[in-house]
């Protein structure tokens, strides 16, 4: 092709003009991301007696967030729930990535993909709160299946528990599942699986051989991109969890809104982002094979 | 390079044009002229500078040393806005939110015309690519031969005094970009702008051009008219880029300065004239002779010549329909060379395996020395 | 395989959309309990949705808010994408990385920790803190639509812009503005909408005046109010699906214009 790709790119003029543009949208995300989430960190080594704070650099907070079951409770809970969200709200898009990069045709693709990103651009407070009327006492799932007469009496094991958080946490994160999965496999070259039955293989192993590890990478983001946000969820547990169903950000929100004890929410904070930031790093430590391959 | 024919005002020179990048040298001192309405081609292959030389001069990049002047005025600090040049890009560039029209009048938005004639203009330009009729239509509509003839109606109505070319056959299905060079030249002839022309395909160099500059790592290896190029390469790196030529080793020895015998392996001693030495005499360089396929023949049994015929067997061959091209190892040489021959009615065509006996004359080579 | 796929895509579409096809059939249910069986068709729950004065400074500010917010972010995201995707610097991973985090950050990490900050700036909360936080979780949406629109752009579109006489600043507003335009409508309107339905940061940041989501989150402790809730909800459903549809085919036109290949979605 032509030489000009390698020009610009070691242009001292072009870099320069790179930074001019991309230095007010930088100084934006230094001032009001990266300079509050370092004030976090700091404030969570100092301590709050009502409303007097003691500056002195102390670990009083993280050990109490270790000592007191409290909050050892919450946030491997928290922890546990953000994996069984991703585990189910993953596993249950792939399929319909598949479906819609495999059996949808090409110019209907789009149209699938908007169907499906609709419902996450709507309320989400209302989303949940519907959530909640659907799996009650008295609610829809329950009033269905004994007007079916499926059960004699409604089911409580789906609301304000662990099980009824998992449910709706992964109706609200399903198109971030199902975007990452479909761009990996809308990239994967379809002679590539025709070679692999060509070589002698059936569809599942095809799947399985071919498929499934160039597919890795949107897997993988997925998995990140539904599991480090959930672990922060405050409206679903807080609406449809019960009391065994809070998660670590409505005890945030109660240090800092109801306790006056921001330095303490401050920590737990910070251990819940260290916790799945850890776990996240594992997660790709692991997988870290599959996304070696070039895109 | 110096050429007699003809004195024709330089439109653009360029002196020592250096460019960099970091220290990545896209071009390592260009020095050269182009005249008042020829047709110039930059060939070469990717990565050899042509297109940065080409932008140089259209003003997107800035000379990192040296000096270049467009009709006499030297061109530094120059944007490309205010440059009397314009450029074919090779996407085409059209912008796709305008009509045809629209595309083909862009440049006439700061023309002190009337609407009246930047519509006759318009119109005017439309008709002599070919494209009567189709100012209305939506420009991201149009077939790549359609977008091409935009591009150049578009910078050809601002009558630039030089108009730069940056591959823009390269996208092009291999009919219609036969089509499209016949049809450049008739348009550069029509016009008598200058055109600047950047391809790395040497086919197109020498149908198109009145003179080309063969370009390898940022440098002109030869600045020519196709014909001596094609028949007097300065370099063996040159030689091969342009068409097919095979390479023989050979010892030189130079009597005097008109008087030059060579011992070429496979062919023998012969004397050649200063002319056939185009690169120069470089004393201790490895020394070999080059010979183009269709200036020798294979002759059939019982055909005589007055040419000087060397001996080889026919190691392969490839038969095209009008041609057949053959594999011939000249005896005492390692390497086959290839050979030409048209398929003339009752020429019977040689298998693999059968003796060659091969004429050439002495005219026909070029020494590398 | 492909039927039984079919059949499972079908059912999950219905699980995606089951929340909000459920709100339309309460909020017009004549019974001021959110349960079944329904008793009859009436309009009184929208009707009350103008009697409520709280309410509409709510909208009025949840408004205000948004367009703000949407505003600012899409100059970010256009500075950020035109900076991202036509010129090359060092350090540009991390750069955009960090600006682009907030997508992956939990809302309550991004709530909390300005709100230490401006605390402790003594500053007082209100709708301006709000705009703060929300700008800084859609840059990164915006980033992502504004991105493709860039990408999708011939940069020697410009050049010939320029090579025909215009300068550097009239070629970017006679040929790039116009081809990213839809673009910048579809960024503005997603997020106009993100901030619109937001609600942590707005819940940890909004001071006195609530925004839509935080009064709708007062109102949900209340059993008597849901039925309005429900009324409400229909209409933000109803606008923000309409928002999303202008904002698709704006999205689609831009890609259209500049002749890419529909790819679909808006991340």
């Amino acid at each position: 092709m032509s030489d000009r790709s390698t020009g610009p790119r070691f242009g001292r003029s072009e870099a320069a003009q790179g930074y001019l543009l991309v230095a007010t949208p930088l100084a934006y995300a230094l001032l009001l991301l990266a300079v509050p989430l370092g004030a976090i960190l700091l404030f969570s080594f100092w301590t709050q007696d009502y409303l007097t704070l003691d500056t002195t650099l102390t670990l009083k907070n993280y050990r109490e967030a270790f000592t007191d079951p409290l909050y050892g409770e919450l946030l491997l809970r928290s922890l546990l729930i953000s994996a069984a969200v991703t585990a189910a709200t993953v596993l249950t898009a792939f399929p319909i990535a598949y479906f819609v990069s495999f059996y949808v045709p090409p110019e209907r693709k789009a149209m699938w993909i908007f169907l499906i990103t609709i419902p996450f651009w709507t309320s989400y407070l209302i989303r949940v709160f519907l959530w909640k009327v659907i799996l009650g006492y008295n609610g829809v799932f329950n009033t269905t299946l004994m007007g079916l007469g499926i059960i004699d009496e409604p089911l409580t094991f789906i609301l304000y528990n662990v099980n009824a958080v998992v449910i709706t946490l992964a109706h609200a994160y399903a198109p971030f599942a199902i975007l990452p999965i479909f761009v990996a496999l809308e990239k994967i070259d379809r002679t590539l699986l025709e070679a692999g039955r060509d070589l002698g293989e059936g569809y599942v192993m095809t799947f399985l051989r071919v498929t499934l590890p160039l597919a890795m990478p949107g897997v993988v983001a997925a998995v990140l991109i539904v599991f480090i946000p959930t672990i922060g969820d405050y409206v679903t547990p807080r609406l449809v969890g019960g009391p065994d169903g809070l998660m670590i950000a409505n005890m945030i929100q109660t240090q800092f809104l109801k306790l006056n004890n921001a330095p303490m929410g401050a920590a737990l904070a910070v251990l819940a982002m260290a916790m799945v930031g850890s776990v996240a790093l594992i997660f790709i430590a692991l997988t870290r094979r599959f996304l070696r391959a070039p895109r | 390079m110096k050429d007699t024919r003809a004195a024709a005002q330089p439109i653009i020179t360029l002196e020592k044009v250096e460019k960099y990048y970091g220290d990545y040298y896209a071009l390592r001192g260009i020095t050269a002229e182009i005249r008042q309405g020829e047709f110039f081609s930059l060939l070469g292959p990717s990565g050899c500078g042509k297109t940065t030389l080409l932008r140089t001069i259209a003003g997107f990049e800035e000379l990192s040393g040296g000096r270049l002047t467009i009709d006499g005025k030297d061109m530094k600090g120059v944007p490309a806005n205010v440059r009397p040049t314009n450029m074919v890009f090779q996407s085409y560039a059209i912008f796709p939110h305008l009509t045809v029209a629209q595309n083909v009048g862009f440049g006439l938005r700061r023309e002190p015309l009337s609407r009246a004639e930047k519509e006759r203009k318009v119109i005017e330009a439309l008709d002599m690519v070919g494209l009567k009729g189709y100012g209305a239509r939506a420009a991201h509509a149009l077939s790549g031969g359609q977008r091409q003839r935009v591009a150049l109606a578009r910078a050809l109505i601002l009558e630039p005094k030089v108009l730069l070319l940056d591959e823009p056959l390269s996208a092009l299905d291999k009919k219609m970009r036969e089509q499209m060079q016949m049809e450049l030249r008739r348009l550069q002839r029509q016009v008598g702008i200058t055109f600047i022309l950047v391809t790395h395909d040497q086919e197109e160099a020498l149908i198109m051009s009145d003179r080309i500059a063969v370009m390898f790592e940022g440098q002109i290896a030869q600045l020519d008219t196709p014909q001596m190029l094609y028949r007097r390469p300065v370099s063996r790196q040159v030689a091969e880029f342009i068409g097919v030529m095979n390479f023989l080793p050979a010892k030189a020895t130079v009597t005097d300065a008109t008087h030059i015998e060579v011992e070429a392996a496979g062919l023998g001693r012969a004397v050649i004239d200063p002319e056939q030495l185009p690169g120069g005499w470089h004393p201790g360089e490895t020394q070999s002779v080059g010979i183009r396929p269709e200036t020798m023949s294979i002759l059939f049994p019982g055909e005589t010549t007055d040419r000087r015929v060397a001996t080889g067997v026919v190691e392969d061959r490839a038969y095209y329909g009008d041609m057949t091209y053959y594999e011939v190892r000249l005896d005492g040489v390692e390497k086959p060379m290839t050979i030409s021959m048209k398929n003339l009615v009752g020429r019977p065509v040689l298998e693999r395996g059968e003796q060659a006996r091969v004429a050439w004359d002495a005219r026909s080579l070029v020494l590398f020395a | 395989m492909k039927r039984s796929l079919h059949v499972y895509a079908v059912l999950y579409l219905a699980f995606l959309y089951a929340p909000i096809a459920l709100l339309p059939v309460f909020a017009f249910n004549d019974g001021t309990v959110i349960a079944f069986p329904l008793r009859g068709f009436t309009f009184e729950w929208f009707r009350q949705l103008t009697e409520i004065p709280a309410l509409h400074a709510a909208v009025l500010n949840s408004l205000t808010i948004a367009v703000a917010s949407a505003v600012l972010a899409t100059c970010l995201g256009i500075l950020a994408a035109r900076a991202a995707t036509r010129f090359e610097f060092p350090g540009k991973k991390g750069i955009m990385g960090l600006i682009m985090l907030p997508l992956v950050l939990p809302e309550i990490i991004v709530a909390v920790s300005l709100l230490v900050v401006l605390l402790q700036l003594g500053l007082s909360l209100g709708a301006w803190t709000v705009i703060l936080g929300h700008v800084l979780i859609a840059t990164p949406f915006s980033i992502a639509i504004l991105n493709s629109a860039f990408q999708g752009l011939d940069t020697s579109l410009e050049e010939a812009a320029i090579d025909l006489g215009e300068t550097k600043l009239s070629s970017f507003r006679l040929i790039t503005l116009p081809l990213v335009m839809p673009g910048i409508i579809s960024s503005l309107l997603i997020a106009f909408t993100i901030s619109l339905d937001e609600f942590i940061i707005a819940f940890f940041l909004t001071g006195t005046d609530p925004t839509l989501p935080v009064y709708l989150w007062g109102q949900l402790r209340f059993p008597q109010k849901l039925p309005v809730v429900m009324a409400l909800g229909t209409i933000l459903v109803v606008a923000s699906v309409l928002l999303l549809t202008i904002a698709e085919y704006f999205r689609r036109r831009g890609a259209a214009r500049t002749g890419q290949k529909d790819a679909g979605g808006f991340l």
